[in-house]
C-alpha cells in the first residue's frame, strides 16, 4: 500500500492551518468599506406587519442604509425556495406559501426577517436595528406539529389546514391485508424531538457588489457554493450566474444546516448595491442562530408492526406528522418522504409497507436537513418498534433482528430502495462480540449492587446516500441532479489540483482526495491540492450533505484520474516511441511492455506541456481532464450499535457507559478520518437522545431553548469513548467500492440509548432528550409500586 | 452591548467615589455574571467600575475562621490548601462553579453581591454562618441575602470580604443544570463545633434558604439515613423546562444526603 | 476613546478602544489575529479562550481595556520559532478536530489544564476539565486522545 494512498492513515493536510489559528472563516474576512448588518427580526410567532417605522433609525450614527420588503419587491428580487416538489396522495402538489427574504405583510415565527439596518459598526447596526419601530397585528400562533391540522393559526393563505402535503408510499391494501393476518401486531406512538443544529461556527456572509464590473461576491458559511449561486441567479434573479461568484472559505461545521439558502445571505448581496457597492457582513450572534438556522427533526409518528407467529415481521404501517416550520426550506420537503420513509425497511425483510406523511406548516423556524436528514428518523422508527417488538415477544433483541435480517442481495424494497450488498448478520456478530453482549447480565448485576440501573440497547442501522441517480431524483420531485464533477489539472512539473464541486467543512476532504490522487498517480500527497468552494475557481458542483462526497465526488475525480491516466499514456507512448496499448502505469511510472524504457509521472506531465515530441494534430497539448460522475444507485452503509446506559437511580442522570459501533462502509479510505467521523455522529446521535432538545412555548410561540444557558450540547463529560469495528462488502455501484461513513453515527445512536434506556428503567416508551427529568419521571410510577 | 465608561481605581476609596460620581454606575469584579447580562442589553450602565484593579485576593485561615478578601477567584478559592482543610464544602463548591475559565476570573465578592439564585456561594455563606465585609460595616449571611439578585448592599458600598468560622464538617453536593452548569438544585451542609447543623439550598428556589426539618434531623444524628423521609414542598420551588418544582425538590433531599455523605 | 496597551504573543501592542470593547474583539479586529474565535454570545462555548497573563480566560468575557498591561497569549502565539506546540501537533496527530472552528479554544483550553493538573490526565480529568468548551464535530473521543498525548509531550 502506498502509505499517503488508500486505505492509508494519513495526517490530515488542512490541521496546520487550524491548529495554528490560520482558518479563513467567513468572519475572519475583512473587505475594504466594508459595511455591517443587522437584522430586525419579529418579536411574535405569528403577526401582521402593519408598518416599519425607520425614520429615527435613519438619523442615527453610522447608518448607511436601512431595507425592507418594499425595496426588495422594488428591484424584483425573488422570495427563498423549496427546490424538491412533492405530490400528495391525491396528486396535488405542495403548498408552498411565499417566503420573502425580508418580510412582506406578515411575521410567521419569532426571529423572522423584517428590516435590515446596514452600518459603519456592528454596534451602530446594533443600535440602530432596535430604533427601527415595526407595528405588528398579533395573530393566533401554533408552534406544535400534532396540532398543525386543528389550531385556528393558519400559517400561510395556501394551505388551509396548515397541510403542505398529505403523501404516501408503499402498497396500502397489501399491507393492511397483512395487518389482517397478523399473529401479533406492535404499536408505538414516538416523537422525534426537534433540535438545533449548533455547527460551532455561526452563519455569516459577506456580501459585495463590483460597480465597475457589475458583478456580485458572496461570502458565506455554505456546504453548496454553487448551489447557492444557482439559486440565488435563477430564483432570486440577482445576477445571471457569471456575474454572481460565490465563495464558501472555510466552514465551520454543517450538518446540514449549511445547505439551506438563507435570507440574510441573499439581503447582504442584493443590499450590497442599493449602498453603492459597499461590502456589507453579517455574522449570526449565536442566539440568532438559535432562533433561524434550519431546525432539524420535529417528527410526530404512530407506527405498527405486524408479525407472524414465529416473530417474523409481516407489514410496517406507518402515519407521521412532521413539521415543516413556518417557510418551506431549500430541501424541507424531501427530508421526511423520500429521505425518510424509503428507508422504512431497515436491515429487515418486510414484506408489506405502508407510510402516510403529513408535512404541516407550524409557527418555528424552517426544518430542514440535520446529519442524517430523514434517515435518523425512520432508523427511530423501525429499531424503535423492532425492539418493542422483541421484547413484547420475549425474543432476544439481537436474535429477533438476525430473524428478520435481509440476507440475500440484491434485495428490493417494498419502498423504491434495492439494497445492493451488505451482510448484516456479520456486523451483528461482531458488534455483540466486542460489546461483550454475553456478559450484560453480570454488568447489570454489579450495576444494581451500586444502586445504579443498567440497560442495553442495540439498533441495526441502514441509510442510503450518496444522492443518487439524477433521473430518480427526478422523477421523485428534485429541482436539480444529484451528480458531481470534478476536473484534475496536472502541472508541468506534475504536481496536481484537484477542483471538486464537493465542500468540505470538517469532513477532511483535502487529505482523502489527494489520498486518491496518490493512490492512483503514484505521486507524493503533498503535491496534490484540492480546490473547492468558490464558484468562479471550480466548474459547477453539487456541494456536501448525505455522506455523498465519497460514493459521488470521489467517484467523479476518480473517472477524470482515468482520463488523465489515458491521455497521458498516450503522450509516454509517443515520447518513448511505443504503441499506447504497449504503455503501463503503475506506481507513478510509465513502462513499455517488453523493454527497459520508463517514464516518470512527473516527465509525462512535463512531455504533454511542452509538446514537443508528438504530434498535436493527434494528441492536445496538455493535461487537463474533468468528469461528472452520475451515480448509478445510492449507496447503503450499515452497522449495528449497541450502547448500555447506567441510570442513577435517585436523580434520573442517565451515563452511556458502554457504546459499540460496528459499521460496514464498504472500502475505507482513510481509516482515521472515517472513525472521527463516526464519534462525531454518534455524539450527535446521543445528543438527540439526552440533550438536544429545542423548545417552543406553546403559549406565547416564543423559543424557550434560545442560548447554550438553555439548550444543552452534549460535552466532553457526557460521552463515553467508542468502540468502533468494521466489516467491508465493497459497494458494487462505483469504482472505489466506498459507501458513506458521514451520518452513520447520528442516525444509528439515537434509538441505541433510547432502547438502552427503556430496557434500564423497564417503560415501553420515553420521550427525547431522555433528560434526567423525563428519566426520572418515568421511573415514579415503578418507584411507587416498588413501595 | 451599550458603551459606558471604564475605570478601574486601584483602592476601595476610589471605587465608591466613582461610583458616587456615577450616573449610572455598576460594579464589576470578575465580570462573568455582569458582561452577559450587558452582552444581552438586560443593563446598560454608564460606567462600569472594574473592582479587579483592588488586588484584593487571598485567604486567611486562622484557628476559627477562613476569610477570603472579595476579589478572590474560584480557582484561587478551591486551590488553597488552608481552605480546603479548614473547610473542605467550601473548596469543593469553589471548584465546581462554571467551568474552568469561569473560574479564573469569577470571584467569591461578585458572586456574593450578585445573589444569582442559581449561584453556589450563597449557599455557602449562609450554612456557615459567614460574615460579609463591605467598605462600610459587616453583617451576617442571613441579613445579606434578600431576595433573589437582590442584597443588603447600599448604592455604593462593596464586599471587601467573606469571613467563614470554620465548622467541624461541611459539605457541598449540586446539580447542575444540565445546558447552563449552573446549580439546579445546590445543598450545603455545615456542622458547627457544637454540633448543630444548618442545611442551605440554592439554585431551587427564588434565593437560598434553610431546611429546618432537615437541620433537626442532622443535629440529632449527623447521616445521610437521617434525612430518609424529609422533603421540601414544591410549591414555591423554582419550575422551568429543565425542573419541574416536583423534581426540584426530590433532588433536594438527594443532594442533602450526598453533601452529608461527602462532608468532612 | 481610552487607549490600551498589552503584550499579546510577546508583542507590545496598544490600540484605542471603547469601553464596552471585548478582549475577542479587540483581538480580531483590531489586531487581525482572527485564531480566536466566537462561537456564542452566552459565555458557554469556548471557542474564544485565551491565555491572559499565564491563565485560560474566555476572551468573550473580559472587556479589553481590563487587560491594560497583561500578556495575553492567543492560539498564534503558541509555536515558538516555527516549531508547533505539543499540543498542537498532538491534535494534529490524533485527529482531534475536524472543522476546526473550536480547536483554537480547545488548543488553549488544553494546555492550560497541562498547568493546572499536569502531564499525566486521566480520561475523566481531561472530560471533567473540558467543561467550558464544545465542539458539535469530533464527539470528544479524540480530543481526549490528543490532549492527553499532548500532555506527556509538553
Amino acid at each position: 500500500m502506498n502509505e499517503t494512498g488508500i486505505g492509508a492513515r494519513v495526517k490530515r493536510k488542512e490541521d496546520l492551518r487550524f491548529i495554528t489559528g490560520k482558518g479563513n472563516y467567513t468572519d475572519d474576512i475583512n473587505l475594504p468599506k466594508q459595511t455591517y448588518a443587522y437584522f430586525v427580526r419579529s418579536p411574535h410567532a405569528h403577526a401582521t406587519v402593519k408598518s416599519i417605522n425607520s425614520a429615527k433609525a435613519r438619523k442615527m450614527p453610522g447608518v448607511v442604509g436601512i431595507f425592507t420588503g418594499a425595496e426588495v419587491a422594488e428591484d424584483k428580487i425573488g422570495g427563498l425556495i423549496c427546490g424538491w416538489m412533492i405530490h400528495s396522495k391525491d396528486g396535488s402538489p405542495m403548498k408552498a406559501g411565499p417566503h420573502p427574504i425580508l418580510a412582506v405583510d406578515k411575521v410567521r415565527y419569532v426571529g423572522d426577517h423584517v428590516a435590515v439596518v446596514i452600518a459603519e459598526t456592528k454596534e451602530q447596526a446594533k443600535a440602530a436595528a432596535a430604533a427601527v419601530n415595526v407595528s405588528y397585528g398579533v395573530l393566533a400562533h401554533n408552534v406544535d406539529a400534532a396540532q398543525a391540522m386543528t389550531t385556528k393559526a393558519q400559517v400561510h393563505e395556501a394551505a388551509a389546514d396548515n397541510r403542505v402535503f398529505n403523501w404516501s408510499i408503499g402498497d396500502e391494501a397489501a399491507t393492511d391485508a397483512a395487518f389482517r393476518n397478523a399473529a401479533h401486531v406492535t404499536k408505538l406512538d414516538l416523537i422525534n424531538n426537534r433540535l438545533i443544529p449548533n455547527a460551532m461556527e455561526p452563519r455569516a456572509a459577506i456580501g459585495s457588489y463590483d460597480t465597475g464590473t457589475e458583478s456580485y461576491t458572496l461570502y458565506t458559511t455554505s456546504q453548496n457554493p454553487h448551489v447557492a449561486r444557482l439559486v440565488i441567479s435563477a430564483f432570486h434573479g440577482l445576477a445571471p450566474e457569471h456575474k454572481l461568484r460565490v465563495i464558501a472559505p472555510d466552514v465551520g461545521g454543517g450538518f446540514g444546516s449549511k445547505i439551506p439558502i438563507y435570507a440574510e445571505e441573499v439581503v447582504c448581496v442584493w443590499a450590497s448595491k442599493r449602498i453603492g457597492g459597499r461590502p456589507i457582513k453579517w455574522t449570526a450572534e449565536r442566539s440568532e442562530s438559535f432562533l433561524t438556522d434550519a431546525h432539524g427533526r420535529d417528527h410526530v409518528t404512530q407506527a405498527e408492526l405486524a408479525l407472524d407467529a414465529n416473530g417474523i415481521i409481516q407489514g410496517l404501517r406507518v402515519h407521521t406528522t412532521a413539521a415543516m416550520g413556518a417557510y418551506l426550506s431549500t430541501l424541507g420537503s424531501v427530508i421526511p418522504t423520500y429521505l425518510y420513509a424509503i428507508l422504512l425497511s431497515g436491515q429487515y425483510n418486510i414484506p408489506n409497507i405502508y407510510a402516510v406523511v403529513d408535512a404541516v406548516y407550524t409557527n418555528t423556524a424552517p426544518v430542514d436537513a440535520y446529519r442524517g436528514a430523514g434517515r435518523p428518523e425512520a432508523a427511530y422508527v423501525i429499531e424503535r418498534i423492532v425492539e418493542t417488538a422483541a421484547r413484547e415477544l420475549k425474543i432476544d433483541p439481537a436474535e429477533f433482528r438476525r430473524r428478520n435480517f435481509v440476507t440475500k442481495f440484491p434485495h428490493q424494497t417494498p419502498v423504491i430502495l434495492c439494497y445492493d450488498t451488505g451482510d448484516y448478520g456479520a456486523t451483528l456478530d461482531m458488534a455483540l462480540e466486542m460489546a461483550e453482549y454475553s456478559s450484560f447480565p453480570e454488568r447489570k448485576a454489579a450495576a444494581a449492587k451500586k444502586g445504579k440501573l443498567r440497560g442495553i440497547g442495540f439498533s441495526a442501522y441502514i441509510e442510503a446516500c450518496g444522492l443518487a441517480p439524477s433521473n430518480a431524483v427526478g422523477s421523485l420531485g428534485a429541482g436539480v441532479g444529484q451528480w458531481e464533477s470534478a476536473e484534475v489539472r496536472v502541472n508541468p512539473v506534475g504536481s496536481v489540483e484537484i477542483l471538486t464541486g464537493s465542500h468540505s467543512h470538517g469532513q477532511g476532504h483535502e487529505t482523502t482526495f489527494a489520498q486518491l490522487v496518490s493512490d492512483r498517480l503514484g505521486i507524493d500527497i503533498n503535491n496534490v491540492s484540492i480546490v473547492h468552494g468558490d464558484t468562479d475557481k471550480v466548474q459547477f458542483g453539487m456541494g456536501t450533505y448525505g455522506s455523498r462526497s465519497g460514493a459521488v465526488g470521489m467517484t467523479a475525480i476518480s473517472k477524470a484520474l482515468d482520463k488523465i491516466e489515458a491521455k497521458a499514456k498516450k503522450v509516454a507512448a509517443a515520447v518513448m516511441e511505443a504503441s499506447a496499448d504497449d504503455v503501463e502505469f503503475k506506481n507513478g511510472t510509465f513502462t513499455v511492455k517488453g523493454t527497459d524504457k520508463k517514464m516518470a509521472f512527473g516527465e509525462v506531465a512535463l512531455s504533454a506541456y511542452v509538446a514537443h515530441k508528438f504530434n498535436t494534430a493527434e494528441i492536445e497539448p496538455g493535461l487537463k481532464e474533468g468528469a461528472f460522475h452520475d451515480p448509478s444507485n445510492f449507496v447503503f452503509p450499515a452497522g449495528v450499535h449497541i450502547c448500555e446506559v447506567e441510570i442513577d437511580a435517585d436523580t434520573g442522570v442517565t451515563e452511556v457507559v458502554n457504546y459499540t459501533a460496528v459499521d460496514d462502509f464498504g472500502n475505507i479510505i482513510n481509516p482515521m478520518i472515517v472513525e472521527g467521523q463516526v464519534h462525531g455522529g454518534i455524539a450527535q446521535g446521543v445528543g438527540l437522545a439526552l440533550a438536544d432538545g429545542c423548545v417552543y412555548d406553546k403559549e406565547s410561540g416564543q423559543l424557550l431553548t434560545g442560548s447554550y444557558m438553555d439548550y444543552q450540547m452534549p460535552r466532553a463529560a457526557d460521552l463515553p469513548s467508542f468502540k468502533l469495528g468494521f466489516t467491508c462488502t465493497p459497494c458494487p455501484s462505483n469504482p472505489l467500492g466506498i459507501k458513506g461513513c458521514g451520518e452513520a453515527g447520528a442516525i444509528a445512536a439515537t434509538p441505541a440509548v433510547i432502547n438502552a434506556i427503556t430496557d434500564a428503567i423497564g417503560v415501553r416508551d420515553i420521550a427525547m432528550p431522555a433528560t434526567p427529568q423525563v428519566v426520572w419521571k418515568a421511573m415514579q410510577p415503578m418507584r411507587k409500586a416498588a413501595e | 452591548m451599550e458603551n459606558f465608561n471604564y475605570v478601574r481605581p486601584a483602592k476601595t476609596g476610589d471605587a465608591v467615589k466613582a461610583m458616587k460620581k456615577a450616573k449610572d454606575g455598576k460594579y464589576m469584579s470578575g465580570g462573568m455574571t455582569l458582561l452577559p447580562a450587558l452582552k444581552q442589553g438586560l443593563a446598560s450602565p454608564t460606567d462600569v467600575i472594574d473592582l479587579s484593579g483592588l488586588k484584593n485576593s487571598g485567604a486567611k485561615v486562622t484557628a476559627k475562621s477562613v476569610t477570603i478578601a472579595a476579589g478572590t477567584t474560584h480557582a484561587e478559592v478551591a486551590g488553597d490548601k488552608g481552605v480546603k482543610k479548614a473547610i473542605p464544602g467550601l473548596s469543593t463548591l469553589a471548584g465546581g462553579i462554571g467551568d474552568p475559565h469561569v473560574r479564573h476570573k469569577g470571584t467569591i465578592g461578585g458572586s456574593i453581591a450578585n445573589n444569582d439564585p442559581a449561584a453556589d456561594y450563597p449557599a455557602a455563606a449562609l450554612a456557615l454562618g459567614a460574615t460579609i465585609h463591605t467598605s462600610d460595616r459587616k453583617l451576617s449571611a442571613d441579613k445579606f441575602f434578600t431576595g433573589m439578585f437582590s442584597t443588603a448592599l447600599k448604592g455604593s458600598e462593596i464586599v471587601t470580604d467573606v469571613e467563614f468560622p470554620i465548622p467541624k464538617k461541611s459539605g457541598y453536593a449540586k446539580f447542575p443544570n444540565p445546558a447552563s452548569l449552573y446549580a439546579m438544585v445546590g445543598v450545603f451542609v455545615a456542622q458547627s463545633s457544637d454540633g448543630s447543623v444548618k442545611v442551605v439550598v440554592t439554585g431551587a428556589g427564588p434565593g437560598v434558604f434553610r431546611v429546618p426539618e432537615m437541620e433537626a434531623a442532622l443535629s440529632k444524628s449527623f447521616s445521610a439515613k437521617a434525612l430518609d423521609g424529609i422533603a421540601v414542598k414544591a410549591k414555591g420551588l423554582n419550575s422551568d423546562i429543565h425542573a419541574s418544582a416536583e423534581y426540584r425538590a426530590h433532588l433536594i433531599t438527594v443532594m442533602a444526603k450526598r453533601a452529608v455523605d461527602a462532608a468532612k | 476613546m481610552p487607549a490600551i496597551s498589552m503584550k499579546v504573543n510577546g508583542q507590545a501592542v496598544c490600540g484605542d478602544v471603547e469601553g464596552r470593547t471585548l478582549l475577542v474583539e479587540f483581538l480580531r479586529d483590531k489586531l487581525g489575529l482572527t485564531g480566536t474565535h466566537v462561537g456564542c454570545d452566552t459565555s458557554q462555548c469556548g471557542a474564544c479562550v485565551v491565555h491572559v497573563d499565564g491563565k485560560a480566560v474566555k476572551s468573550c468575557t473580559a472587556l479589553a481595556l481590563a487587560c491594560e498591561g497583561a500578556e495575553v497569549t492567543t492560539i498564534e502565539g503558541l509555536a515558538k520559532n516555527g516549531k508547533l506546540h505539543p499540543m498542537q501537533e498532538a491534535f494534529r496527530e490524533h485527529h482531534g478536530l475536524q472543522c476546526g472552528f473550536c480547536t483554537p479554544g480547545m488548543i488553549m483550553a488544553a494546555v492550560d489544564i497541562v498547568k493546572r493538573n499536569g502531564k499525566k490526565l486521566d480520561e475523566g480529568t481531561i472530560r471533567h476539565e473540558l467543561e467550558g468548551n464544545i465542539c458539535r464535530c469530533t464527539g470528544y473521543h479524540n480530543i481526549v486522545a490528543a490532549v492527553m498525548a499532548g500532555a506527556g509531550n509538553m
